[in-house]
């Protein structure tokens, strides 16, 4: 008990800091609007607040939130993979910051299904009434002990500067969590895409396929590296850290690598099932698959192997098309590839655009905050003394 | 042994009698009356109604005929719904082949409204906490709203004045339905139902398409729970291997790393 006290008092006596410029003032204008909506939407039900309907039951919240929210925060477990199992120490610089994104990616995920489920008095029922034939049933389950493991890594870093004495028992699971950290995040980024195998006779046969969940799962691997380089770019800029060119033009490759891969599958199934000609059919699901792979997939490959990735432009580049493109792609399967055989109409309500922005900001702030207070964005001169 | 509905669209004539006494004996209420195609009304199933009459107007060999058919949850054989609620919220009664909604269980994903094929389960979009909305096939464990456990047919099939609606054995009913078929040409020879994914407890015949009433065409025959199962049962396999390599890995290149600090140490290049 008096240990808990003193880690209170240690929790008070921190000089916590957090600079307030013009771009925060908005971040929390935005935040402030999308806390209002989210009550008001658990105090009336979906119906008022969304513009979902029996034809459309999952919309931005499920599209955005969580599938892509869920992707681009898997640099994270990338980063974990190349930095903390295969020991590449030069990536170290970025691995903290990747963490933390992640971290806070999955709680805005959790925040954004929290709003979208119906009962959600009821969340915790799959962890006693275990549907186990559903794949949302792994989703479920992975997702919440991520998050967990997460936080417990994350336990790592504050205990640096608060509440020390616990420092060393964090660091010594630290391994473990690792370990654990990159298994949930694999069966749950391939999950997420295998939600849609059961809507074999729904979804667009140009994006529907067996292989859906071993395709969310290597993109939402190579999306991590280009996350990194967008990041790294607007912190460099809010932080002055700038992360050596040679460190993102690693990871950068690491991705086109499995970009490569990931086309080739692509192709190897559309061929497989027949339907390659259906990207060339002219229609919206054609163009926008070809979009969606020419952006989000070929030229990106193209900047990672060619002196473009040398500059900085080119990395910033490479990262915004292929987060981009990983964007484009989550919504074209719960939205383009979906909309013909749910027929109806959907188009979020501004409500729901509150809801999603005001959580991208609470995030945005959080990290800044985090950012402000903790070893997050190592320097090369800090480097020795943190690690 | 599982029940079944033959519902033989030729003999339908349209009176909707069975879309009043589902609202009826599941007390769901009434809506102010809207319509699509003419007749078809609420446009579809929601989350006050639990199944409804579908109207068509059909040319036939230059005339022009009224055609409806009811619809309502099917009864899969391999529900699709039932394999994608992950809390366990909808089950299949082994006995009646009836597929039920248990409320309190539901966290409200909404995911098997996605993964029904004939897009059945419907959403109560105006509650506080809405529930799941779809027909029981008056089977209630609970006893209020059962009538299968006392040998009655459901409400719909029992108002059916015309014998559209016929409730039985399924195996029985699926034999009746070829019968009807190959003694009457005018009948498209197909009992939609018998393999659709997977087979369901509901049978339809009929003398116009089936897409006609809302039915998808690309209905498939395997039962859509495989696919979920086709993907999930690499899960123990893949936590445990990767889990294995991993830390094979973190071992093997922590070391590495190590002999390889103290050669660095030693000045000796790598
Ligand atoms: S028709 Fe749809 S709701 Fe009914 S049992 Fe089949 S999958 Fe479930
Ligand atoms: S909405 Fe309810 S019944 Fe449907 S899958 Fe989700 S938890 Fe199960």
């Amino acid at each position: 008990m008096s240990a808990d006290k003193g880690l209170f008092q240690e929790i008070a006596a921190y000089k916590w800091k957090f600079t307030m410029t013009t771009a925060r003032k908005i971040l929390i204008l935005l935040a402030g609007l999308g806390v209002v909506c989210m009550l008001y939407r658990l105090a009336t039900g979906l119906g008022s607040a969304t513009n979902l309907n029996d034809q459309w039951p999952w919309g931005l919240w499920i599209g955005f939130d969580v599938l892509t929210g869920v992707a681009l925060a898997g640099g994270g477990y990338g980063t974990a993979i190349i930095v903390h199992v295969l020991h590449r120490n030069k990536y170290l610089a970025i691995a903290r910051s990747a963490m933390l994104t992640s971290l806070l990616g999955y709680l805005l995920v959790m925040a954004g299904l929290f709003m979208d489920i119906g009962q959600w008095f009821n969340f915790w029922r799959p962890f006693v009434s275990w549907g186990h034939t559903s794949v949302l049933f792994e989703v479920f389950w992975c997702v919440s002990c991520y998050t967990t493991v997460q936080v417990l890594e994350f336990g790592e870093i504050v205990t640096e500067k608060v509440g020390t004495k616990y420092h060393n028992f964090f660091k010594k699971a630290l391994p473990v969590l690792m370990v654990l950290g990159i298994i949930f995040p694999t069966l749950h980024q391939s999950s997420l895409g295998a939600l849609y195998v059961i809507m074999v006779d729904k979804l667009y046969p140009l994006w529907w396929s067996p292989y859906i969940g071993l395709m969310f799962l290597m993109s939402s691997f190579f999306v991590g590296p280009a996350m990194i380089c967008v990041e790294t770019a607007l912190a460099g800029k809010a932080f002055k850290h700038e992360v050596p060119i040679s460190v993102l033009r690693g990871l950068v490759r690491i991705a086109g690598v499995f970009m490569i891969l990931y086309l080739g599958l692509k192709f190897y199934d559309l061929a497989a099932r027949g339907v390659v000609n259906l990207i060339f059919a002219g229609n919206l699901e054609g163009n926008m698959f070809m979009a969606e792979i020419i952006l989000g997939v070929m030229i990106p490959v193209y900047i990672a192997f060619s002196s473009m990735s040398n500059t900085r432009k080119g990395l910033i580049t490479f990262g915004i098309l292929v987060s981009g493109g990983l964007i484009f792609n989550r919504m074209n399967v719960v939205f383009t590839g979906m909309s013909a055989a749910l027929g109806g109409w959907y188009f979020p309500s501004i409500m729901e655009w509150a809801v999603s922005i005001g959580l991208i900001s609470i995030g945005c702030l959080v990290y800044c905050f985090i950012a402000e207070n903790f070893n997050i964005l190592v320097h090369e001169d800090h480097q020795g003394a943190s690690t | 042994m599982a029940k079944g509905v033959l519902v033989d669209i030729t003999k339908c004539i349209g009176c909707k009698a069975c879309q009043v006494s589902c609202k009826q004996w599941n007390d769901l209420p009434a809506k102010i009356p809207e319509f699509v195609d003419g007749l078809t009304g609420p446009p579809d199933m929601d989350g006050d109604t639990y199944t409804v009459v579908k109207f068509k107007v059909v040319e036939m060999a230059g005339e022009y005929k009224i055609r409806s058919a009811k619809k309502q949850c099917m009864h899969c054989q391999h529900p699709a719904c039932v394999s994608a609620c992950f809390a366990k919220a909808l089950e299949k009664d082994p006995k009646t082949g009836a597929v039920i909604y248990h409320p309190h269980l539901c966290v409200g994903c909404r995911y098997c409204m996605l993964a029904c094929p004939f897009d059945i389960p419907k959403y109560e979009w105006e509650k506080t906490f809405p529930l799941i909305a779809k027909c029981q096939f008056c089977f209630d464990p609970q006893d209020k709203y059962d009538r299968l456990s006392y040998g009655k047919p459901p409400a719909c099939v029992d108002t059916c004045i015309t014998g559209a609606l016929v409730y039985g054995e399924r195996d029985e009913l699926l034999k009746e339905a070829w019968n009807r078929i190959n003694s009457d040409p005018s009948y498209i020879k197909k009992v939609l139902g018998e393999k659709e994914a997977g087979g369901t407890s509901w049978l339809y015949i009929s003398d116009v398409p089936f897409e006609d009433f809302g039915f998808r065409p690309n209905l498939g025959t395997r039962p859509l729970p495989e696919y979920s199962h086709d993907f999930l049962k690499y899960t123990p396999i893949i936590a445990v291997g990767w889990g294995t390599l991993l830390t094979v890995l973190y071992h093997y290149t922590k070391r590495r790393e190590q002999v390889a600090s103290e050669s660095d140490n030693k000045d000796v290049h790598l």
